[in-house]
């Protein structure tokens, strides 16, 4: 990364989602409009976890680099999201915002109005870089972000494995079965992030220890509904099957081989 | 009147997904219409479609297209517009929705027309499903893969005539929109061939190992099977922890967790902090020596026995059979017939 | 999947670490039809084996645990699971330097190497530790960690070739069926399987389990946090799994041990989190595994701060952060003790819950041993699961208890500390009026017992000069001097002691007499009106019980024992009814109030309060009559445990009152004191030489060891009396003596008074154990003030079994000289029994 053209200071906003930490078969509750929670923690979904972890490295580099950088996560979701703003912020944020709304699960519009709400109520912040995960965790409607950025005006790509700094802008990587797609957006912008980008770090004890003390801004969100309205929450049909044994030991090999083949990977 | 976006390949074949986006919208009962910026594949059961003709759309431009959708809609007002549910897709429709100030719903398996909208789409990657209703001046949706198949959507008589006669060649009818060029900021301007090698992430094959295989030298007839298909190695934590293998090879939760096409999971029990890691993978092979092993009764199938004996005859199997190798001995032909 | 044959012998639920040893050493001593059910998948079915930290220090202050424990480790070692890896107990504070003095004194008891290091050995063993927060740290080279699930695995399939075993994995059970109380059939979601004999070793469920049969267990699941902090460069260099010693930091109630590559931190100094076995997730619901719920981080987060302390250089290390971090489940009980044993009210029903790791192996072989042969070779009297009353079953207590012992896991826990939840449960008809006179309140069995009375502080001055001292606040807690004042006083004058926690029941029926003759070692068949004190043998030919046997009429029988003791015996006796009908066993604790009057002026009080002839003549020692005092029927018992001239006086519970009142007025012209438990169960009886249950007696110990053989074996068969017979007749490994401590000067030159279970070691310091293994250790302590002297009891070897031989107590790490007043039964205080008998 070059350091003569970079700016003095760079602001990187990383927008997360507090989301159940499921196991293999979720519970509903009993009007089947919610997942049961009561034997779950929480956490952000892992494409989420991705931008913050870029977005910490971005500011590194940068400040490495004789910058100065800061990394604002903000969330929108009831006061217990909080737990996910701290955790980021023991990954290396430096802040946090909670827009706070009644429920967890809010459809995309309010989720995005909520989001703006959050960026209105600090209008002398301006971020070169919204970071997003490219589709939440468990309701994946893929959109929040995207109604940012339009609502501001700025450049939104999606799904982006890649991100690179360079003299214009942005260069963003993004994976296609044919390989992989280069788009060159200006700053500010805003970038969808998923997983694989990068490995997101653990928090460190010390980042534990100053996340605790990490003073949170709360902002009141737009909760009012969108035109998206969930009925109902449901389990499909499992259809489990036995698992096939193929065999015991070495004389097992012609059936694997036959079941590889059958996958079209021999 | 339901206009339905469709990618084309560069064979002009159409785009994953053309197959589900356009039996959800045919089984809506309502006229189907398509909506293309490239060439207009063959076959399509369909009156109409609509071309998009812009300097900015000759490749993928996610804020143009979705910019040149919203005039479309203003344009021929249907009742709504659907696409697949891929990155692509997805990323379109939310552009669009977002300009047009419309509420979207991705990743549907079935829609039904109505005060509001029905519909149900996919959540969790498919683990839960949702019942939802949509209330908008136009319909905007993305139709999750397999949508066609969930049965879900099962088509009216309508759309399985249509799918029955030989379909008439379509109207081609052409749209300009007016574009900012401003927009030509998030576009496609470079493209890299997909590289030589796997990722343990990307890998459609992983092959694993855990505590039955023993040693870090242990590995090497995984290294050689996941070569073998293609694949990457994986390991479990109990490796990571004996300095088998670096932790980035690690699959679970305090490592990456994958979804392979195939994971061959070898001598891993299959505890959770292991299953969250590869429990996503389409099809799971186990190998271990205890039938009770959770990874043994979760997995597609099983091979009961030692890895260090099965996949080296496994090994000799696939060469046998793809004739790479010189044999020691005649493959047998009741083998070589399989 | 094994689908679970249609009938068994055995049917063992859960297939964690203790089932999986219980089914493996049944099959070991022949048993043969065995079924292990678990509704999780194997190895690691996802209860607590599965997460558990598996480290094991070896020394505890319960010999009993530490039985286990080490029996444990051996079994493991033979797996081939264990990794000795030591580990340090450190002490931050001086009364932790303390605790960790006598830790060293059980080590020494119990026959573990280990050894006090200063700060600067710990950080040389532990080169990432800082020591400077360090005052001192217990050094225990055989600390291990283990693999539990590889151990089991191990275990099934040693069971399974034997042809002893079916294993069914990810089988859950439905329900559990009784036919006329007894077990009759585990319900499974893979079929039926009749049995009579199943066994709950089910961890965190098992009162759900055990439920489906009709039972309640009292245990709770709860909350004890871990994580796992990594990658540590010089962790991970070692390449193994452990190659460090373990750190407990025992005043921060934490523990810190390497797991491979990360350094794993675990608490138990968070508030207590306490679940319902009913609300512990499905495998499939849950993230983690059912016993590895939500990390809830604010209650770490003080944890992180006494960890960075320790460890502040390799936990800031770069690229080192929190990759795993778990609320586990672990099972916890009232009293922090296993439950073992067959379960009171289903026959053929056993519980194997509440073990740790740590104990697992050796649960799994005496269970094995106790359902084969009736009794383990350990006493397992503190685990035992019928010593719970039926208000300690209930949840609140369960939680009030479980609540207030979590944070004693690392605790300093007095012996004789009391607990805080949960109070006031049972309480005498006097217990107002004790409260009036400022009692001081012990409880047993859910009873609030006087352990003495403030009202007696002026006593100090009437017997000044022969009060014991205890200069040490340790040595002093839980206790007053008060308690020997009241001990002159009922030497000198008369006491009334308040009994009603004795456990009592009646024993009814035509076949009350041959049923009682063939539990108990004495012979009861005696004239009506007459009492005996006889032992209750285990199979073994150890003791199961003592107690006191009056016969009220030819078919009836009272039988009075003690308050801890008492749901042990009702079971005990319970179990061995006879099938076809004769007997009636009926429980009149909460019917019966109990006041002991002793004393030389006893005679004087009963007399003027009771019309009936309390005369030595009349009421001759070791004899039962009803009498009447202040217009109610009282049961008197001319006996005594404190060796005074007295009865104990039995009366209605609703009249207990009015029986106080009429002594408490009458006996003040002859100067009585209200006395408390300080003098009935230790200054009183230890003068005497009486045993305890649960302290002296035993089932590892026989009545020829604890000089309570009768004179004559009776002709009619008992429990036990094959092995009684053949101990009569050999020279005991063991002698209980009695003894005296010659110097209380400590290592500081201050007063110290040694508690109990300290071990006696030679006048030069050599361990003492006997030809069959068993260490001589103090099982009572406390003053004799008739004498002057403090006194211990312990068993001896018989070349130490010799009266004025010179010893030693070793307390808190320094040897006080001791001199053995008596070998056997011979009280030291008024040895002939001229003051009791007059």
């Amino acid at each position: 990364m070059s350091t003569t053209a970079e700016p003095e200071r760079r602001d990187v906003l990383v927008c997360i989602k507090r989301t159940p930490a499921v196991g293999a078969r979720i519970a509903l509750t009993d009007d089947g409009l919610a997942i049961d929670t009561r034997h779950l923690g929480f956490t952000m979904g892992p494409h989420e976890e991705c931008a913050v972890e870029e977005a910490v490295r971005i500011a590194e580099s940068h400040r490495a680099a004789g910058g100065t950088a800061r990394v604002t996560v903000l969330t929108v979701g009831p006061p217990d999201a909080a737990e996910q703003l701290r955790y980021a912020i023991s990954m290396g944020a430096d802040e946090g915002v909670l827009v706070e709304v009644p429920t967890e699960e809010l459809d995309p519009e309010p989720t995005a109005a909520s989001i703006l709400a959050g960026l209105r109520s600090a209008p002398d912040t301006r971020y070169d870089l919204l970071l997003f995960g490219t589709d939440s965790a468990v309701a994946g409607n893929a959109q929040a972000g995207i109604r940012v950025a339009c609502a501001l005006g700025l450049p939104m790509v999606a799904g982006v494995k890649g991100i690179r700094f360079d003299d214009s802008g942005l260069e963003l990587r993004r994976g296609t079965p044919a390989g992989i797609e280069i788009y060159r957006v200006p700053l500010p912008a805003a970038v969808g992030v998923k997983e694989g980008i990068n490995v997101p770090r653990y928090p460190a004890v010390t980042g534990r220890m100053r996340a605790r003390k990490a003073p949170l801004r709360t902002v009141p969100g737009e909760p009012a509904a969108g035109g998206l309205r969930t009925v109902a929450l449901r389990r499909p049909r499992e259809d489990r099957p036995e698992t096939v044994v193929l065999g015991s030991g070495a004389a097992a090999a012609p059936a694997v081989v036959d079941v590889l083949a059958e996958l079209g990977v021999v | 009147m339901l206009l339905v976006l469709i990618d084309t390949e560069a064979d002009g074949t159409p785009g994953p997904g053309t197959g589900d986006v356009l039996a959800v919208a045919h089984a809506t009962g309502l006229a189907v219409e398509v909506v293309t910026t490239g060439a207009v594949p063959d076959g399509l059961a369909v009156r109409r479609v609509h071309r998009l003709r812009h300097d900015l759309l000759t490749d993928h431009a996610p804020e143009a297209l979705g910019e040149a959708l919203v005039q479309l809609l203003a344009a021929v007002h249907p009742a709504g517009l659907l696409a697949a549910a891929t990155e692509r897709g997805d990323e379109v429709l939310a552009q669009t929705a977002a300009r047009a100030g419309l509420p979207l719903a991705t990743r549907c398996l079935a829609l039904c027309p109505g005060e509001p909208w029905s519909l149900t789409r996919v959540r969790s990657g498919g683990v839960l499903l949702e019942d939802a209703e949509l209330t908008a001046p136009v319909v905007l949706a993305t139709v999750a893969p397999g949508a066609a198949a969930s049965g879900s959507a099962s088509a009216p008589a309508a759309s399985a005539s249509a799918s029955e006669a030989p379909a008439p060649a379509p109207d081609v009818v052409e749209f300009v929109p007016e574009l900012d060029p401003v927009l030509a900021r998030t576009r496609v301007v470079e493209r890299v061939p997909r590289a030589e090698g796997v990722s343990l992430a990307t890998a459609p094959v992983v092959v694993s190992g855990g505590r039955g295989v023993g040693s870090a030298d242990g590995y090497a007839v995984l290294e050689e099977l996941a070569a073998l298909l293609g694949g990457a190695v994986g390991c479990s934590r109990v490796a990571t922890n004996n300095g088998w293998r670096s932790h980035s090879d690690q699959v679970g939760l305090t490592g990456t967790q994958i979804a392979p096409d195939l994971y061959i999971a070898c001598g891993i029990s299959g505890a959770t902090q292991h299953w969250v890691g590869c429990m996503n993978a389409r099809t799971i092979l186990a190998i271990n020596i205890d039938a009770e092993a959770p990874m043994v009764t979760r997995a597609t199938y099983a091979v009961l026995g030692d890895l260090h004996e099965v996949l080296p005859a496994v090994i000799e199997e696939i060469r046998a059979r793809s004739g790479t190798v010189d044999r020691p001995d005649p493959v047998p032909v009741g083998v070589a017939d399989r | 999947m094994t689908t679970p044959p249609d009938r068994a012998d055995v049917v063992v639920i859960g297939a964690g670490i203790v089932g999986n040893s219980l089914a493996y050493h049944l099959a070991e001593r022949g048993q043969r039809g065995i079924v292990l059910l678990d509704k999780g998948p194997l190895p690691d079915p996802g209860g607590s084996t599965g997460h558990a930290s598996n480290f094991i220090f070896p020394v505890d202050h319960s010999q009993e645990i530490t039985a286990l424990t080490l029996d444990s480790m051996r079994q493991y070692e033979k797996f081939g699971t264990l990794t000795t890896c030591g580990g340090i107990e450190i002490a931050r504070t001086r009364e932790r330097v303390e605790e960790l003095h006598r830790r060293m004194s059980s080590a020494c008891a119990w026959g573990v190497a280990a050894e006090l290091i200063p700060p600067g050995e710990v950080a040389r063993r532990v080169p990432f530790l800082d020591p400077s927060p360090v005052l001192a740290g217990f050094w225990t080279p055989s600390v291990g960690v283990v693999d539990p699930l590889r151990t089991g695995a191990l275990m099934r399939e040693r069971a399974q070739e034997l042809d002893a075993l079916t294993v069914c994995a990810s089988t859950e059970v439905l329900g559990i069926d009784t036919a006329d109380g007894r077990v009759a059939r585990v319900r499974t979601d893979a079929g039926d399987i009749e049995t009579g004999t199943v066994v709950v070793a089910c961890g965190v469920w098992s009162p759900r389990i055990a439920r489906m049969a009709g039972v309640a267990l009292p245990l709770t699941p709860a909350v004890h946090q871990m994580i796992d902090v990594g990658p540590i460069p010089e962790l991970e260099r070692t390449r193994c799994e452990i190659a460090y010693p373990i750190v407990r930091d025992m005043d921060a109630l934490m523990y810190e041990r390497q797991s491979g590559p990360d350094l794993e931190i675990g608490s138990y100094a968070h508030r207590p989190i306490l679940h319902e076995p009913d609300e512990i997730p499905s495998i499939a619901a849950a993230a983690l595994s059912p016993t590895q719920l939500p990390f809830t981080e604010e209650d770490f987060d003080p944890q992180l701060e006494q960890a960075l302390e320790l460890f502040p250089e390799i936990l800031s290390r770069p690229g080192a952060g929190i990759r795993h971090a778990i609320n586990g489940l672990l099972s916890l009980t009232p009293d922090g003790a296993p439950l073992l044993g067959p379960v009171p009210g289903a026959d053929g029903l056993w519980s194997a819950a509440a073990v740790w790791i740590k104990e697992g192996p050796g649960v799994g072989r005496m269970l094995a041993e106790w359902m084969t042969e009736g009794v383990a070779e350990i006493d397992l009297h503190g685990a035992d699961v019928a010593r719970f009353g039926p208000h300690q079953r209930t949840p609140a207590h369960v939680r009030a208890r479980a609540s207030e012992g979590f944070n004693k896991t690392y605790g300093i826990v007095h012996p004789r500390e009391q607990w805080a939840g949960d109070r006031d449960r049972r309480l005498s008809p006097f217990h107002a009026a004790e409260t009036g006179l400022g009692a001081v309140f012990f409880e047993t069995g859910g009873w609030e017992r006087p352990q003495w009375y403030e009202s007696n502080v002026g006593l100090l001055d009437e017997f000044a000069g022969r009060i014991s001292h205890r200069p040490h606040e340790w040595d002093a807690r839980w206790w007053s001097p008060i308690i020997d004042a009241e001990h002159l006083a009922m030497r000198e004058r008369v006491a009334m002691i308040d009994l009603s926690a004795f456990t009592q029941f009646e024993v009814a029926g035509p076949g009350a007499c041959g049923y009682l003759q063939q539990l108990v070692v004495a012979d009861v068949d005696k004239p009506v009106g007459r009492m005996v004190y006889t032992p209750v043998l285990a199979p073994n030919g150890g003791f199961r019980s003592d107690l006191t046997v009056v016969r009220l009429a030819p078919d009836r029988f009272r039988m009075i024992t003690g308050a801890a003791d008492g749901p042990r015996d009702l079971a005990w006796f319970d179990a061995h009814l006879p099938a076809g009908g004769g007997v009636v066993l009926t429980e009149v604790t909460s019917a019966v109030c109990t006041v002991g009057v002793w004393g030389p002026r006893a005679r004087d009080l009963l007399a003027s309060v009771t019309p009936d002839d309390v005369s030595a003549e009349g009421f001759p020692f070791g004899r039962a009559k009803w009498i009447t005092i202040a217009g109610s029927p009282v049961l008197a018992l001319r006996v005594s445990y404190v060796g005074d001239l007295g009865w104990e006086l039995h009366a209605p519970f609703e009249q207990g009152r009015r029986l106080w009142d009429e002594l408490w007025a009458a006996g003040g012209p002859l100067g009585v004191v209200p006395a408390g438990i300080g003098v009935y169960g230790t200054t009183g009886r230890l003068e005497k030489g009486y045993r305890l249950m649960g302290a002296e007696l035993d089932s590892e110990h026989d009545p020829v060891e604890a000089g309570l053989a009768l004179p004559r074996v009776k002709a009619a068969d008992f429990v036990g009396k094959d092995a009684y017979l053949r101990a009569r007749e050999q020279a005991p490994a063991a002698t209980m003596c009695t003894l005296a401590v010659d110097d209380h000067t400590g290592a500081d030159g201050t007063h110290r008074v040694p508690q109990s279970g300290e071990p006696i070691v030679t006048a030069d310091g050599a361990r003492i154990v006997d030809r069959r293994g068993r260490p001589s250790v103090v099982t009572t302590a406390g003053a004799a003030p008739s004498l002057g002297r403090h006194l211990l009891m312990a068993y001896l070897p018989p070349e130490r079994a010799v009266e004025g031989a010179r010893l030693a107590v070793r307390y808190l790490g320094h040897d006080h000289p001791v001199t053995v007043l008596r070998v056997g039964r011979r009280p030291v205080f008024d040895p002939d029994d001229t003051r009791m008998r007059g």
